[in-house]
């Protein structure tokens, strides 16, 4: 037998090409692309073979200053993660990093921000339009910042498939409101993707630890990442993923330690060596990414290490040292981390239980690996007291995209591990309507389970008037003026009548998605108006068709990458079939030395597969092959008898290949309890 | 109960499950359908909620736009509609006053608005039989709000506050009582005993809107 038809039919895990949908982890930090590879979902790298994407986009340098004739205005080119954290130092005024605190927000909401991170907005943005962010001499909304980083994570996806890929589920943090959610689809647009649905993270994450139907009770997912904050809780109930409620904090998250930390040092550095970073323009930036860097290692070192050191080299020749122990660390960041006690409270509030209630609880975000989080944790949901631990078995920084592609495969209908599973999530805010005296009437409640809706009728207050104003709200207070504005619209064409007479039924609804839409009806003539929302601070259709980012993703001829994707998913169609072998009654008939050699090529071609050259790739290919020749004939010779006891050969294969592998990851078993 | 229509893909009448295909398990688009009949139940006030939220999951499971994202676009316009009204529909049909509204909205009572414009004086005016305690409780919320803003404390009238909480919180349950027990007579009862019951209910749900206004502005007052 020739590699590779180790077992004839490996159209095992292969939908078209085209339905193959991704699930992107778009985070503030990093962000993460996954697909569901047989029955487990798994995070494709990128070229450097590392699984998470720093959401970082550094505008480059002009290559050329004379541009070249017939060129017309080319779009900048950037650079994505890793490569782009050196910019971040070298040439910050064109880099950013954690631009998802921007998504869908206006100038007025982002005060705090602009003094904690070094965003530089473009001077002439009004009140009320979107945020354009200055990199260099051009300019970005924050949904094309966002777009090249899904760019990025597309391209990763189709390296890895050699095939491209059009069709993803992104997640959002629970408490994404419609803006920051549209702001997201648009960013998915921009780069090439159709967005077949936004998912919360906890939900996603809850996902990807649910994947064994068999799990019922009530758990908490609690998301502290690097700049948003979530706590989700649900009823599982075979296979049914019921959001009962959730709550959290947009702007809270990792980073923020990060600034503490930093404005703690700046502070120190201005004392003790009379050198105000702050104040200092180029010199100063690029010190204050480079302390920035080392107080995040610091952080990173204190979630294992009881201390940890701070050593940097001044733009003046002077040096901040300094140690910080993890007591002083503790209490400095206390401030911080109580903050998602308040929402933790009120989701267990409104769900109707007790701490001790939740069976189970799911730790996501890289901030949970922090002792004092974790800590207050146990405090909240009285987990040491009831014997309980925290999940952390899949890895916090993967967990949400290892989540969004379950999704993607229960919408794909890829998978049969998924399709019996089932996520109803709710909105995490009130939508509201402003009244007379600018008060807010409620019209469809928080935790609401979505797609949720509410009709309502409006009338004139004036003979013949034709069209009447309706503002949008989302948010718990009672004034429209502390909540947040979604939008403002017009019913127009309202045929002229008396006041009060005409009858307007506008019908709200929350998709799936989170996302608001709105129709509206004259019900005494029978007009019909279809009205789109635009959300406060959002882009029209065309502004977003005009942001969609060049593909160049047909210009990759070089002829060695393409051999190396080639090599790789040869790999692939043997690693797939090996996995599947110890299911075989033919496995059985082999020896414990043939099996553990078996499992050694594996693993090596494994290893070797997302970073290894096209030579190593397929050396190892080849040696698995060989491993495994001995079996494939044995499991050929089987099917053949099999097909003699009355089984064909492909009915054969198709057991073989429905086989499903369990998740390890499943919680421990669960009793039940109603809320109610 | 409704008029009888049928699957729009294979024709079968769809008697009591009007959003999605008895037969063939299509969706179907949402006409006039109510909260009842979206569950294929009766009008009626008392309701097995185990079994609503197994016929929950169950449509759910059909309905969810999750489960329509290959299908052409006029089906998942009409799994967004469906399973928009089923949620919407479950929501209100598990708790029993939120029932009690919808059912009595449903008979043609404007009850449970609130919003401005609308708002009635119902749920302003308290009660007769509770008019002079009511009065006091307002004496006694006014004056710890006065002694809040001066920074004084009375213990004694933080312990009267706590007391007449409680007395409401009694009442509160023993209307919800009695909700249920008009509930009954409306699901058993003939036109006139209907009427009634109707009445009887109104009434009970803006007493009950009052005196839960009443615990939510004690609880503020003692929580500040």
């Amino acid at each position: 037998m020739s590699e590779a038809n180790l077992i004839q039919p490996n159209a095992i895990t292969a939908a078209p090409a085209t339905d193959r949908v991704v699930g992107i982890d778009l985070g503030t930090t990093n962000s993460l692309v996954a697909y569901m590879e047989g029955s487990q979902p798994v995070v494709i790298p990128g070229v450097d073979g590392s699984n998470l994407v720093p959401s970082i986009v550094a505008l480059d340098l002009p290559y050329t200053a004379i541009p070249e004739p017939g060129a017309e205005n080319p779009r900048p080119t950037v650079t994505i993660g890793n490569s782009a954290r050196r910019a971040l130092i070298e040439t910050p005024e064109r880099a950013i990093y954690s631009v998802k605190r921007l998504m869908g927000r206006g100038l007025e909401d982002v005060e705090e921000e602009l003094k904690l991170f070094p965003f530089q907005l473009a001077e002439d943005i009004q009140p009320g339009e979107v945020l354009r962010i200055r990199l260099g001499d051009k300019t970005f909304t924050p949904s094309e910042i966002s777009a090249y980083i899904l760019r990025q994570l597309k391209r990763n996806a189709e390296r890895y498939f050699g095939a491209p890929v059009t069709k993803a589920v992104i997640t959002v943090p629970a408490y994404f409101n419609d803006a920051q959610r549209q702001a997201t689809r648009d960013a998915g647009r921009m780069a090439g993707l159709d967005v077949l649905r936004l998912v919360n993270e906890p939900t996603a994450a809850a996902l990807a630890y649910g994947l064994d139907r068999a799990k019922e009770g009530t758990i908490a997912v609690y998301d502290l990442g690097g700049g948003t904050f979530d706590i989700s809780i649900l009823k599982l109930n075979d296979g049914i993923f019921e959001v009962i409620s959730t709550n959290g904090d947009t702007h809270l998250g990792g980073d923020d330690i990060d600034n503490l930390l930093l404005a703690v040092a700046l502070d120190e550095i201005r004392n003790e060596h009379g050198v105000d970073l702050r104040q200092q323009a180029d010199a100063g930036a690029s010190a204050i990414q480079a302390l920035r860097k080392a107080v995040i290692e610091a952080k990173i070192a204190l979630s294992s290490e009881p201390v940890a050191k701070l050593d940097i080299e001044l733009p003046n020749g002077g040096r901040y040292q300094r140690e910080v122990p993890r007591d002083v660390y503790d209490q400095l960041i206390q401030p911080v981390i109580e903050r998602t006690a308040g929402p933790c409270r009120q989701a267990l509030a409104d769900a109707g239980i007790q701490p001790e209630q939740i069976e189970e609880l799911v730790l996501v975000g890289g901030s949970t690996r922090i002792p004092a989080v974790r800590k207050l944790i146990d405090q909240i949901f009285e987990l040491s007291p009831r014997g309980k631990q925290p999940h952390t078995e899949l890895n916090p920084d993967e967990v949400v995209a290892l989540g969004a592609a379950v999704q993607a495969s229960i919408l794909a209908g890829s998978s049969s591990t998924t399709e019996e599973l089932l996520l109803l999530d709710v909105t995490p805010l009130s939508l509201g309507i402003e009244a007379l005296g600018g008060v807010v009437a409620k019209i469809i409640q928080r935790n609401s389970t979505i797609p949720a809706s509410a009709t309502e009728h409006f009338t004139t207050g004036v003979d013949g008037q034709t069209n009447v104003a309706i503002h949008v709200l989302q948010g718990e207070r009672e004034l429209a003026a502390d909540c947040r504005s979604l939008a403002r619209f017009d019913l127009k064409c309202i045929p002229p009548m008396t006041a009060g007479l005409p009858r307007i039924e506008v019908k709200f609804l929350i998709d799936a998605n989170g996302i608001l839409q709105v129709t509206a009806r004259e019900q005494r003539s029978g007009t019909e108006a279809q009205i789109e929302v635009k959300p406060t601070y959002g882009l029209t259709d065309e502004q977003v068709e005009s942001m969609i980012l060049d593909s160049f993703d047909n210009a990759e001829t070089d002829f060695e990458a393409r051999q190396l994707i080639e090599a790789r998913l040869e790999a692939d169609t043997i690693l797939s079939a090996v996995e599947k072998a110890p299911a075989h009654p033919a496995w059985q008939q082999l020896s414990e030395e043939e099996k553990s050699r078996i499992e050694a090529a594996r693993v090596h071609l494994e290893a070797i597969k997302p970073t290894g050259s096209l030579h190593a790739i397929r050396e190892a290919t080849t040696a698995l092959d060989h491993a495994t020749r001995n079996f494939a004939e044995k499991m050929m010779d089987a099917a053949v008898s099999g097909a003699m006891r009355g089984k064909t050969m492909k009915s054969a294969s198709e057991e073989l290949q429905s086989e499903e592998i369990h998740s390890p990851h499943a919680f421990a078993p669960a009793e039940f309890k109603d809320g109610r | 109960m409704s008029d009888v229509s049928h699957c729009w893909s294979c024709g079968v009448a769809l008697d009591n499950s009007p959003l999605l295909c008895p037969a063939c398990n299509k969706v179907q688009p949402v006409s006039n359908t109510d909260y009842f009949q979206a569950f294929g139940l009766d009008r009626a006030l008392s309701l097995d909620t185990i079994a609503l939220e197994r016929e929950f999951h169950r449509l759910s499971r059909r309905l969810h736009p999750d489960r329509f994202a290959r299908a052409t676009p006029q089906e998942q316009e009409w799994s967004l509609a469906a399973t928009a009204l089923l949620n919407d529909a479950y929501r209100t049909l598990r708790g029993p006053i939120q029932r009690t509204e919808y059912l009595l909205k449903l008979e043609g009572l404007e009850i449970g608005e609130e919003h401005a414009g609308k708002g009635k004086s119902a749920d302003r005016q308290p009660p007769a039989d509770l008019l002079e305690e009511v009065f006091d409780l307002n004496m006694q919320l006014e004056e710890m709000r006065m002694n809040r803003k001066m920074g004084e404390d009375d213990p004694g009238l933080q312990s009267d506050l706590t007391t007449a909480r409680s007395r409401f919180e009694t009442l509160l349950a023993a209307v919800d009582t009695d909700i249920s027990t008009e509930g009954e007579k409306w699901d058993t009862g003939g036109t006139d005993a209907r009427a009634q019951a109707t009445k009887a209910m109104a009434a009970l749900l803006d007493r009950r809107r009052y005196l839960r206004n009443l615990v939510r502005d004690v609880n503020e007052v003692l929580a500040a």
